[in-house]
This record gives C-alpha cells, sequence and structure tokens, in this order.
C-alpha cells in the first residue's frame, strides 16, 4: 500500500520562457521507505519536491498522499495536511530567526495543538537532544551555525511524527558525523515507526544506505 | 497562548522601536482627535449657553403680515399692487389660552409671557437707549437662569418689588449706578417712570449689558400704555433644544402664532458653530487616519522584512487566516497601546487646561470632559489600527511559499 503516488505530474515554468520542467513523473513510495532522490543540479529535484509536499499546486497529474487525492483540495485543507501529515526540511530556508531554537521546533506541535504546551516542549527537548543540539534549545536561530540550524530544521520537521519526512538535501550542511546521526534517525523512524522518509541528496554514501534510489534526469524519472 | 498570539508578540517585543514609533503616532493621533473633540464640545457648549441665558428655546410672537390684494384674480384684469404691512398689533390675543395650549405638549419644560419694550434710560444728563423686558421672575428665572448672573442684589426680589429693576453691568457702570440707586425710563410710548435698581447682571454679552433690563411684566405693559392682557412675546423652553425647530413648528400649527426657534433666532451663531464642527472633525478623523497609515508602513514593511518566516509558517501548515490573525494582532496591540496613551495623554491635557484662566467673556479655558468623546475616539482608534494591519496582513496572507522558497 503506497504513501505517496504520483500520475503523470507534469510542470511547466512559463517565465522567462516556457519550459518543461517536469515531464510524466508518475512513481510510488511506500510506507516506512527510505527512499532519496538524486540527480544534477537543475533537474527539477526541489520543483518535484514542492509539489510532493502540496504546497506547489501548479501542475498537472494526480497526487495521492495517504490515498486521497491532493489535487482538488482547497489550500486550507492542504496547509491543515501539511501540519498533520508532512514534515519538511527546506534546501535553503531554514528557521524563524527572531525565534528560539526550542520555539521552532514547537511550532507546529502548538499549531497542530494535539498536545499540551508541557508535552510539547518536553518532546522538542528530546528532538533536539537526538539531534546533538540540546544545549542551543534557547537560543535564537539566528544566532547558530548552518549545521547547527539544519539540525533544528529537522527537528522541528519531526515534531508532528509526521507520515512522511521530505528533506531538501537535509544534510547538505553537516559534516560526515552529524551527517551519520541524521541518517541514523531516519533509518529508526522508517524501520521502527513506520515513517516514510523523501531525501533529496548529492552524497553518494547517504544514498547507498537508502532502501531505493531515484534517479532524475531534466525533469523525468530514470526507471 | 495561541500561537499565532505568540508569534506576534514575539514580533512585537523583537522591534521594539518599530513598535514604539507606532504606538506613538496612534497616541499622538488619539490625543489629538479627543482633545479637539471636547475643545469644540465646549466651545459649543458655552456658546449655546449664552444663547440660552438671553433667547429661549422657541419664542412665540405674532409676525408682520403683509397685506394681500383684495382681489385674487389677477390673471384678468390689470391691478396695481403696493403690499405693506397689515397695521394690526402685534400682541397676542388670549395670551393664557396660547399658554395652556403650548404647556399640553409634552417636551415643553417651562413657558412664560414677556413683554418687549424699548425704553430710554435717564438718569441726570445721561440717556441709553435699550430694552426692558417685563418677566414674571421666577419663570424667567426657570427659562434663563438669570440668578447666576447677578453680579450684584438679588434677581428673586423682584417678584415684591413692583418698581423694581435688574439692569445690565453696562449700563450701571455707564449711568454710575449701584443697587438701590434709582433710574428713570421713558418708553415709546411716552411713559415715564422710575425705577429702583434691586439687582445687576453680566451676561458676558457686551450689546446686551449695556441695553437690557429685566421689570416685573404689569411694569412694563404699564409703559405700554397697556393692560394685563397685553404679552408681545411667549417663551418656550423644552427638554431637548435640539428639537426646537420640530417644536415650533407643531406649536404654529396649534396656535398660528409664529414660533422661532433659537438657532433661526441666532442663525449665524449656530451656522457657525457648526462650520467649525464640521471642519475640526474633519481634521480630527485626518489625524487619526494619518495615524493609521503609519501603522500601516510599518506592518507593511514588517511583512516584507518576515516573508520568509510566512513562507516557512505556511509551509509547516499555518492558513492564511493565521497569519491574517498574527499580523492583525501586532497592529491591535500598536493601537490598544496607542489608545491607552493617547487617552491618557488627551486626560492630562484637557485637565490642565481647564484650570488655565483665559480672562475676558470666557473665564476657565473652555474644553470639558465628555464621555462619548472618549468613546468615539477609541472606537475609530481601534477600527483605524484594524484596517491599518489588516490590508498588510491580507498581503502576507496571499504569500506563496514556493515562490520565496525559490528565491
Ligand atoms: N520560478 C522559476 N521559473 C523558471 N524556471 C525555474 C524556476 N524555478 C526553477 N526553475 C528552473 O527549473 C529547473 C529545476 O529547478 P530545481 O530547483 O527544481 O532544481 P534542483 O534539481 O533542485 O537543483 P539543485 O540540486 O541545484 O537544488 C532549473 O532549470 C531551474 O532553472
Ligand atoms: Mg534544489
Amino acid at each position: 500500500m503506497p504513501i505517496l503516488k504520483t500520475e503523470n505530474i507534469n510542470k511547466f515554468f512559463h517565465e522567462p520562457n516556457e519550459f518543461q520542467v517536469l515531464k510524466d513523473i508518475s512513481f510510488e513510495v511506500r510506507r516506512g521507505e527510505l527512499l532519496t532522490l538524486m540527480g544534477k543540479s537543475g533537474c527539477g529535484k526541489s520543483t518535484l519536491l514542492y509539489i510532493l509536499s502540496t504546497m506547489d499546486r501548479d501542475y498537472t497529474g494526480n497526487l495521492f498522499i495517504d490515498n486521497q487525492l491532493m489535487n482538488n483540495l482547497s489550500i486550507d485543507e492542504l496547509a491543515a495536511i501539511r501540519n498533520e501529515k508532512i514534515g519538511f526540511v527546506f534546501q535553503f530556508h531554514y528557521l524563524l530567526g527572531e525565534f528560539s531554537c526550542l520555539k521552532n521546533v514547537m511550532i507546529p506541535a502548538l499549531k497542530l495543538g494535539k498536545y499540551s504546551t508541557e508535552e510539547i516542549e518536553a518532546r522538542a527537548y528530546e528532538k533536539l537532544r537526538v539531534l546533538g543540539i540540546e544545549d542551543q534549545a534557547l537560543k535564537p536561530a539566528s544566532k547558530l551555525s548552518g549545521g547547527q540550524q539544519q539540525r533544528v530544521a529537522i527537528a522541528r520537521a519531526l515534531i508532528n511524527d509526521p507520515l512522511i519526512i521530505m528533506g531538501d538535501e537535509p544534510t547538505g550542511n553537516l559534516d560526515s558525523k552529524n551527517t551519520d546521526i541524521v541518517f541514523n534517525i531516519f533509518r529508526e523512524l522508517a524501520d521502527e515507526y513506520g515513517q516514510t522518509i523523501i531525501a533529496v541528496t548529492h552524497d553518494d554514501d547517504f544514498a547507498k544506505k537508502s532502501d531505493r534510489i531515484v534517479e532524475m534526469i531534466d525533469g523525468m524519472i530514470l526507471k | 497562548m495561541n500561537i499565532n498570539t505568540d508569534i506576534a508578540k514575539t514580533y512585537i517585543l523583537v522591534d521594539k522601536r518599530q513598535t514604539a514609533v507606532a504606538a506613538i503616532g496612534v497616541l499622538l493621533g488619539m490625543a489629538v482627535y479627543i482633545f479637539m473633540n471636547s475643545l469644540m464640545l465646549a466651545l459649543d457648549r458655552s456658546s449655546t449657553a449664552v444663547i440660552f441665558k438671553n433667547n429661549a428655546h422657541i419664542r412665540v410672537y405674532k409676525d408682520d403680515k403683509i397685506s394681500k390684494e383684495l382681489v385674487s384674480d389677477s390673471k384678468t384684469k390689470y391691478l396695481i399692487t403696493n403690499p405693506k404691512v397689515a397695521p394690526k398689533s402685534n400682541t397676542i390675543i388670549n395670551p393664557n389660552l396660547v399658554t395652556e395650549t403650548i404647556l399640553k405638549n409634552k417636551n415643553v419644560t417651562v413657558v412664560t409671557p414677556q413683554v418687549n419694550s424699548s425704553v430710554f434710560y435717564n438718569n441726570g444728563k445721561s440717556q441709553i437707549s435699550g430694552m426692558a423686558v417685563g418677566v414674571k421672575p421666577a419663570e424667567a428665572n426657570a427659562m434663563y437662569d438669570i440668578n447666576s448672573s447677578i453680579v450684584d442684589g438679588n434677581f428673586e426680589s423682584l417678584a415684591s418689588n413692583p418698581n423694581g429693576i435688574v439692569i445690565g453691568v453696562g449700563i450701571s457702570s455707564k449711568m454710575n449706578l449701584a443697587v438701590g440707586n434709582n433710574i428713570n425710563i421713558t418708553s415709546a410710548k411716552g411713559v415715564n417712570r422710575t425705577f429702583k435698581v434691586i439687582a445687576i447682571f453680566r451676561s458676558n454679552v457686551k450689546a446686551l449689558d449695556e441695553t437690557k433690563s429685566y421689570i416685573n411684566l404689569a411694569s412694563a405693559q404699564q409703559l405700554q400704555k397697556e393692560g394685563p392682557l397685553y404679552i408681545t412675546d411667549i417663551s418656550v423652553n423644552i427638554k431637548n433644544p435640539d428639537e426646537a425647530e420640530a417644536i415650533g413648528e407643531e406649536i404654529t400649527q396649534l396656535t398660528g402664532y409664529k414660533a422661532q426657534s433659537w438657532q433661526e433666532a441666532n442663525n449665524s451663531i449656530v451656522t457657525g458653530n457648526k462650520m467649525r464642527r464640521i471642519v475640526s472633525g474633519l481634521i480630527s478623523y485626518l489625524i487619526l487616519l494619518v495615524a493609521g497609515f503609519g501603522i500601516y508602513n510599518i506592518l507593511n514593511m514588517t511583512v516584507n522584512q518576515k516573508i520568509n518566516d510566512i513562507a516557512i509558517l505556511k509551509a509547516m501548515g499555518f492558513k492564511g487566516k493565521d497569519v491574517i490573525r498574527i499580523f492583525v494582532t501586532q497592529a491591535l496591540t500598536i493601537g490598544i497601546i496607542g489608545v491607552i496613551g493617547g487617552v491618557i495623554l488627551a486626560a492630562i491635557l484637557i485637565n490642565t487646561l481647564k484650570h488655565i484662566h483665559v480672562g475676558g467673556d470666557i473665564g476657565y479655558f473652555p474644553i470639558e470632559y465628555d464621555f462619548t468623546v472618549f468613546i468615539r475616539g477609541i472606537i475609530f482608534g481601534l477600527i483605524i489600527t484594524f484596517f491599518a494591519g489588516y490590508f498588510p496582513a491580507r498581503k502576507a496572507a496571499r504569500v506563496d511559499p514556493v515562490d520565496i522558497f525559490r528565491r
């Protein structure tokens, strides 16, 4: 039973000139799978991830998440689905700089409102501890190094126990030790909690250890 | 605390200087608004108070009638006409009945007859022309509150003093008259009588202080060589002076006499007040609006600065209305701080000015606390800040996160 499925997703950019960035993207991701997405810079990985994460609605084709068709949902319905079911680690833009790291991690959970503030805080501390940045919890996020910020962003993506965690080069700024830590976390989440990970990466070691590698070339998926 | 409020709070506290600048804008706008309106209200009230010291809300009298042609059909015949004021007497016929009729109106509070007679005041060689107003002292006092403008003597003793007269302070100083002195009066009908000054009033209208005097109704009738049924005016006071025009018309219909409202009688003052009110009202709203623009600008700036944050929040599942709430909360907080500060500043200003003596006819600086002015200011201040926040917030709510991430 796939947790995420696409059927013939096509996307065009019209500016500055007509350009098809995604071509007939059809693939499935199993529940509990740790999948990596690879391909040359500019081949359309981020673009695809924005569509999979429901943020970009400007495409043709079908997107199913948790067996639900996303195409005809309203913006607000999609926002609720992102909040509850999807954790996202961005390529460049990470955190709300004026908030503490702890607050950054807590915000999606406070929005979801499933747990009390105390519980959320405890859970956030736990995530930060696992990622080795517990000591930075109360610092403003803008005061952290790039790698530390990325780990806070990963902690934030995990806070609501999402069905799917999507990362756009989630370990791009990390040294090999921290990359291993993040990989092991993903591994554990997939194996023990059945969460699904879709990560874009340029790191061959990271990709080789994953369950499956999806290769993209010029907006197409290589079978 | 709701997460949207929490985020708004952080934004407010992070940029304290910006928050303070915007709040001070509202504060000043608010203070000026309340201050100007309180001032206008007090000026209005003091000017109407002066009017009501000398004018009843409604004055009922017999209007001059222009004579009409005897022939009604002027089309068929050539007719040379020369209309003139019909030579009828200007008295009210059966004044008691008219008084009773007017009193039946529920809105009427005081009705009192009056006889106005043009006179000369003589004392030794000096002579002043003026107007002696014959009144029933108790009723006249109820109507004009003459007691409060008495500077010497006692107005009420006029009732027990058929020969008494209450003169304006101008007459008293020009003719060198004090309470207890005698004054000789010649009426237009040639009647000459000596009165005794029993009180002196100051109305704060110089022209009246130099010409007007109050005497008993009966004395005035004698000056006109008339009997006790001779009444030229019936003065009427009503509960709400603003309704004088409408009630005046009712009275005209019932009695057939002209009923002139105080607004009509003091047309130039009333329209002057109205214009002043319009202009100052407009200016004070514009000032509030400018303060609103201050918030609008600052919030627009904040939204632009925080566009990344907004994109991230939306990516994490914040809806458009959450984003609107964040920024509207921020605007309203600034607005509330400004409004509270503005109210305090206005209260201090009013309180200080109230105690400043400017002298002249005015006395103390004419400014008053008025609950409705404050409430109106607060409501408008909050409405304006709401919209000043709403428009930038709506812009923020429309941010497409993907557009921002692709930059
Ligand atoms: N807003 C846009 N308008 C037009 N073209 C765009 C726009 N955004 C991206 N593109 C183009 O679409 C293609 C895919 O971009 P995308 O960001 O998805 O690449 P990527 O695979 O994530 O690359 P990288 O590995 O460098 O992050 C690129 O050729 C890019 O120039
Ligand atoms: Mg990319």
